[in-house]
């Protein structure tokens, strides 16, 4: 079981919290001005990184709110935790803006 | 009388109380402290299982939890019956009641052993090549067949009798085995202010230490060493101290399993004992301090009960008193065996000879066993053995090959090295690397915050095993942040056994390797690992499931890296390259009571009850579970059945009231500045322009554009919306809405706030619901004009705060009263007694599904399945069509989604109006179509409908609205039922009732 980091409430165990999927990728402004394949890829495409992954976390059993954690996916370790609207230390690569 | 075995254990004269237990129904008398091995062993029993797929005759190889054969079910009763427990590690208590398994009629005569005359038909992965053909005989013939045989222990015939508890634990530095390392460990990590846990699966700490009787430190003989240091942790108040306590599992995140057997080796526990405690345990740093296993050799017959490894015998001759044979060859590769050799010889045993497959032997150990009159033969194999219940005698040759010489022996002992517990380290994803010198596997770089110290990293001489120990507990201590008040020093006098080992087969004769054992409790042979190399397989994991070597419930513990080296020799690829298996927990069995805890029965999962569950529990109520809510399905009188219930309700509500426990419905309070611009993104519909009062469907899709949920929505003021969602899809719904509004949508002034169970909700519903609820209410106008469908008020209900809907989900005119849910219960009363004039019967979920689809209304996840468009449900004109973007717009114009020939909602009538079609059955054009017939839709909702007195259906049908009246086909088991395809609204279509 993960020991993650709540930036709101401190360290809880994984059972508390309910992943969210791939962070930083932001909902397009405008979606009825993109293609269906530009639309598409904002949907279904996702990466798929082994080592260093941006995710987002919910605590949903604790005090609700969304975070980005970043996580080696080889090894599980979460190198950081940090808010909504906060980026990715800079030398993680593989962030998107 | 305790047994003919029995010798003096150590040096001290003690005195151990007499234990009687049983054995496959024979009385014996063990000692205290025995496990039930060493006290068979004590009185000669060697013969305690049978092979899992011969049903070889097998004994005792080892002395701990690594052992393959002695399998055996524990308990007196079914309800404490246990099978599959280890007989090295079960303690005997007075009463205890033990069995073998696998054997029919008898350990002594089983019948199964007639598979070892079939042996050359049941090669390796005979499962996937014998049972192929002809198809029809699997059912009949094999499976049945292969069951009878297949499987170890009996499964208990009673539900466990027993509790299990389960224990959160946080520690700074957890050590993981009581051995010489990790004493020294926690030694050291506890002269400082961490908190630290020992465990140790062991009843008595102290490991390979409890087994020496040559080794001393700090001037003591090392067991009586190891329990003075035991007693010093006892006192300090940071440690807590947990024996009979498995570290099973490693989780991410230095999260550890550990089972606690609490009462297991006790004749009369109290009674508010659990069984097992299953500790979870979150350490800031980990010590691994396993140990090691020896592991056996291969060569032909090394299954014969009275072979076992040369520790193994050495810890019942140290430790437990009891000698496990007079006549003893040794067989080995290293030199442990050699002091094993002379512990027994001092305990009374003759030592025929020490067979060694090294060329050359020298140093310590080898001159003392000459010294001692010990024949030593180097350069030599066992190559073979006879007896059948017991061993009776060794072939010895030169390790070439050449004449053998017969010696008889009651023992023989093996031994081809230690392989370190490497696997709470890998499970932990430390990496391994090989070591050639022990010819195993030891850590590499860790991964987690843990630290490998002594046998468990490959260190074995007892120095350099304490040395690391106490250095990895400093280490643990100060990294955890707090560094130790100091160093201590251990005197160690030790003869050390060197490092050699072997892995592989012995044989050179590879004709005589079909009964040189790799894995014993499953039955693989040399033969049967080289087979598989023959047959193209090269990868560890591949050749591991094609033999099942390593698959037993011991998981290759002794067998792995002798597999590995049959498989590294045959195709000639170093042993790193070859491979390994992955290392899972748990490290040994562990009961599914352990995991399971509390969570049984009753406890089993949460269950919610609304505020009127008893009243109608009290009515007769059946329930049916919907989440994990209990909902009242239907409310049968005296001699009514399900249909006669419904049917009753049905025309009740139509022709006059019904009243409906609605509670459960997801109730979801949007409040803020920004409420209705929300609500414009999250939901398909419009609602800047509804006004408060006012009620609206709404639909919420996912961003995919399929329905999601839906609900009435009601707008209580221009800031403050009342969201109501289905039963199921409450927390969905409200974590879908806190994402986009955390994460996208910060900007906007809204709060979310979950009111599910703040609101008891009464629907009450048909023609009379106006009349019944009128007298009731305060300050709400409910006539037509005042209040018409689709409002909502706020007043008070027999003096009780209400939001009082009016809405339908039947077609008839109807109102849902909102109450605190405090409440709840008693204004349902009231209600019913103000109904009494007009027949108002309650109804279950059931009736209000009948009803609802005579209307046909959806229900989502009934009639959608995650695919499903608001357009294809019927529901087009929910979506606001001027607004710019919401929820899922922009994938409702993606090409697959606007085809014509989508699944859409319909009625469908069956021809035969008595027929009620199945849910889920499919739709066809033409039944008579070759198999694969394509199908064009399934049925979504079918039922009985009383009012309309025949048969309803609601499906989804390829292109379905531009079939009305089509005859469609659906075809069943039985036969092919015709049913024409009808608008999907059966009841008042022009929703006059409604209005009323």
């Amino acid at each position: 079981m993960l020991l993650i980091n709540c930036p709101y409430c401190g360290p809880r165990p994984e059972a508390e919290f309910a992943n969210g999927g791939q962070a930083h990728i932001a909902r397009p402004a405008d979606p009825m001005s993109l293609t269906d394949d530009e639309w598409a890829a904002y949907l279904y495409m996702r990466d798929n990184t082994k080592g260093l992954h941006h995710e987002r976390w919910r605590h949903a059993n604790g005090c609700g709110r969304f975070f980005n954690a970043s996580r080696d996916t080889t090894t599980d370790v979460i190198k950081r935790t940090y808010r909504m609207g906060e980026r990715p230390e800079a030398e993680h690569q593989g962030a998107k803006p | 009388m305790t047994g003919t075995y029995r010798v003096r254990r150590g040096d001290v004269a003690e005195s151990r109380n007499a234990v009687h237990f049983t054995f496959d129904g024979k009385s014996y008398q063990g000692l205290a402290g025995d496990t039930l091995a060493s006290a068979l062993i004590a009185n000669g029993v060697h013969l305690v299982g049978r092979s899992f797929k011969y049903h070889r005759p097998r004994g005792f190889v080892s002395a701990g939890s690594e052992e393959p054969n002695a399998l055996v079910g524990v308990g007196a009763t079914q309800s404490r019956y246990t099978p599959n427990l280890l007989a090295t590690q079960v303690e005997i208590y007075d009463g205890l009641v033990a069995e073998s398994q696998n054997r029919w009629p008898s350990l002594e005569t089983d019948a199964g052993f007639l598979n070892e005359y079939f042996s050359a038909f049941l090669p390796a992965g005979f499962y996937y090549k014998t049972f192929m053909w002809p198809r029809t005989a699997w059912k009949k013939l094999y499976e049945p067949v292969i069951r009878r045989m297949a499987g170890l222990g009996k499964a208990p015939a009673e539900p466990d009798a027993d509790r299990y508890t389960q224990v959160f634990a946080h520690c700074d530095v957890l050590i993981v085995g009581a051995g010489p390392a990790g004493l020294a460990a926690a030694l050291e990590a506890s002269n400082s202010d961490a908190t630290v846990i020992l465990c140790d699966e062991q009843a008595e700490m102290g490991g390979s230490l409890l087994s020496d009787r040559s080794a001393s430190i700090d001037g003591m003989q090392a067991a009586d060493w190891a329990r003075a240091a035991l007693d010093e942790l006892r006192k300090r108040p940071n440690v807590k101290l947990m024996s009979r306590t498995t570290a099973f599992g490693w989780y991410p995140h230095n999260f550890v399993g550990l089972n606690e057997r609490v009462t297991d080796h006790l004749s009369n526990p109290a009674t508010n004992q659990p069984r097992e405690r299953l500790w979870q345990v979150r350490a800031k740093e980990v010590v691994l301090a396993a140990g090691a296993i020896e592991r056996p050799l291969v060569f032909t017959d090394n299954d014969r009960p009275g072979i076992m490894l040369a520790g193994a015998a050495r810890t019942y001759v140290n430790r437990y008193g009891v000698v496990p044979g007079k006549q003893v060859v040794v067989f080995t590769a290293c030199d442990s065996a050699y002091r094993a050799a002379l512990d027994l010889k001092a305990a009374g045993a003759r030592i025929q000879v020490i067979v060694d497959l090294r060329k050359s032997v020298s140093g310590y150990w080898v001159d003392k066993a000459r010294a001692e009159g010990i024949k030593v033969r180097s350069d030599s194999i066992v190559r073979g053995t006879s007896g059948w219940l017991r061993v009776k005698s060794a072939q010895i040759s030169n390790a070439q090959g050449g004449d053998a010489e017969t010696v008889a022996c009651d023992l023989i002992l093996m031994s081809g090295g230690f392989t370190p517990s490497v696997h709470l380290f890998s499970q932990s994803r430390g990496k391994l690397s090989y070591s050639e010198e022990l010819r195993a596997y030891v850590p590499g770089e860790s991964v987690e915050r843990e630290r490998s110290v002594g046998a468990c990293k490959g260190l074995f001489a007892l120095e350099s095993v304490i040395e690391s120990g106490a250095k990895g507990g400093r280490d643990a201590a100060a990294k955890a942040g707090f560094p130790p008040h100091g160093e201590r020093s251990y005197a160690v006098s030790a003869q050390s056994v060197g490092a050699d080992a072997f892995i592989g087969s012995v044989m050179t004769d590879h004709q005589a390797e079909k009964r040189a054992w790799v894995d014993f409790q499953n039955d693989v042979t040399a033969k049967d690992v080289r087979l598989a190399t023959r047959e193209g397989f090269r990868s560890i994991e591949h050749v591991k499931r094609y033999t099942t070597t390593g698959m037993a419930t011991d998981q290759g513990k002794l067998s792995n890296m002798n597999a590995l080296g049959v498989v590294s020799k045959q195709i000639d690829v170093a042993v790193p390259k070859v491979g390994l298996t992955t290392f899972r927990p748990p490290y040994t069995p562990t009961t599914f009571g352990s995991f399971a805890g509390q969570s049984r029965g009753d406890l089993f999962d949460p269950v919610r009850k609304t505020s009127i569950h008893a009243w109608a529990e009290a009515q007769g109520a059946r329930f049916e579970d919907v989440g994990v809510w209990k909902r009242a399905w239907y409310f049968p009188q005296v001699g009514e059945d399900m249909h006669a219930a419904v049917a009753r309700e049905c025309k009740a509500t139509r022709e006059s009231v019904g009243i409906f426990d609605a509670s459960t419905l997801g109730k979801i309070e949007i409040v803020g500045k920004d409420a209705a611009e929300f609500m414009n993104r999250m939901y398909t519909n419009a609602w800047t322009k509804l006004e408060p009062g006012r009620l609206r469907y709404g639909v919420m899709l996912r961003e995919d554009g399929f329905i999601m949920d839906d609900g009435v929505v009601g707008r209580m003021a221009t800031d403050r919306f009342h969201v109501t969602t289905t039963t199921g899809g409450a927390a969905r719904v409200l974590s879908m809405m806190e994402d986009y509004l955390q994460t996208e949508w910060p900007d906007l002034e809204v709060w979310l706030t979950s009111t599910t169970e703040q609101w008891s909700v009464i629907a009450l519903q048909g023609p009379n619901a106006r009349k019944v609820l009128e007298p009731l209410v305060d300050g709400i106008d409910l006539s037509a004009d005042a209040m018409p469908h689709m409002s909502v008020r706020e007043g008070r209900i027999c003096g009780v705060p209400t939001r009082l809907f009016r809405v339908s989900f039947t077609g008839e005119l109807g109102f849902e009263v909102n109450v605190p849910a405090g409440y709840g219960r008693a204004v349902w009363e009231a209600i019913f007694a103000a109904g009494k004039p007009y027949g108002i019967t309650p109804y279950g979920t059931e009736t209000m599904h009948v009803l609802r689809a005579e209307k046909g209304y959806i229900i989502v996840g009934q009639e959608t399945d995650g695919t499903v468009t608001p357009d294809d449900a019927g529901l087009g004109w929910a979506v606001g069509k001027a607004k710019r973007d919401f929820v899922g717009k922009r994938s409702l114009s993606r090409p697959a989604l606007v085809r014509e020939d989508r699944k859409q909602l319909v009625g469908l009538l069956t021809t035969d109006p008595k027929v009620v079609l199945e849910e889920g059955a499919q739709i066809v054009l033409d039944p008579t179509h070759p198999i694969p017939v394509p199908m064009i839709g399934h049925i979504t909702s079918s039922y009985w409908s009383a009012t309309l007195n025949r048969s309803i259906a609601l499906a989804l049908v390829r292109g379905g609205r531009s079939r009305m009246g089509e005859e469609l086909s659906i075809p069943m088991p039985d036969g092919v039922i015709k049913a024409k395809v009808v608008d999907s609204i059966l009841f008042d279509p022009k929703g006059e009732r409604l209005n009323a």
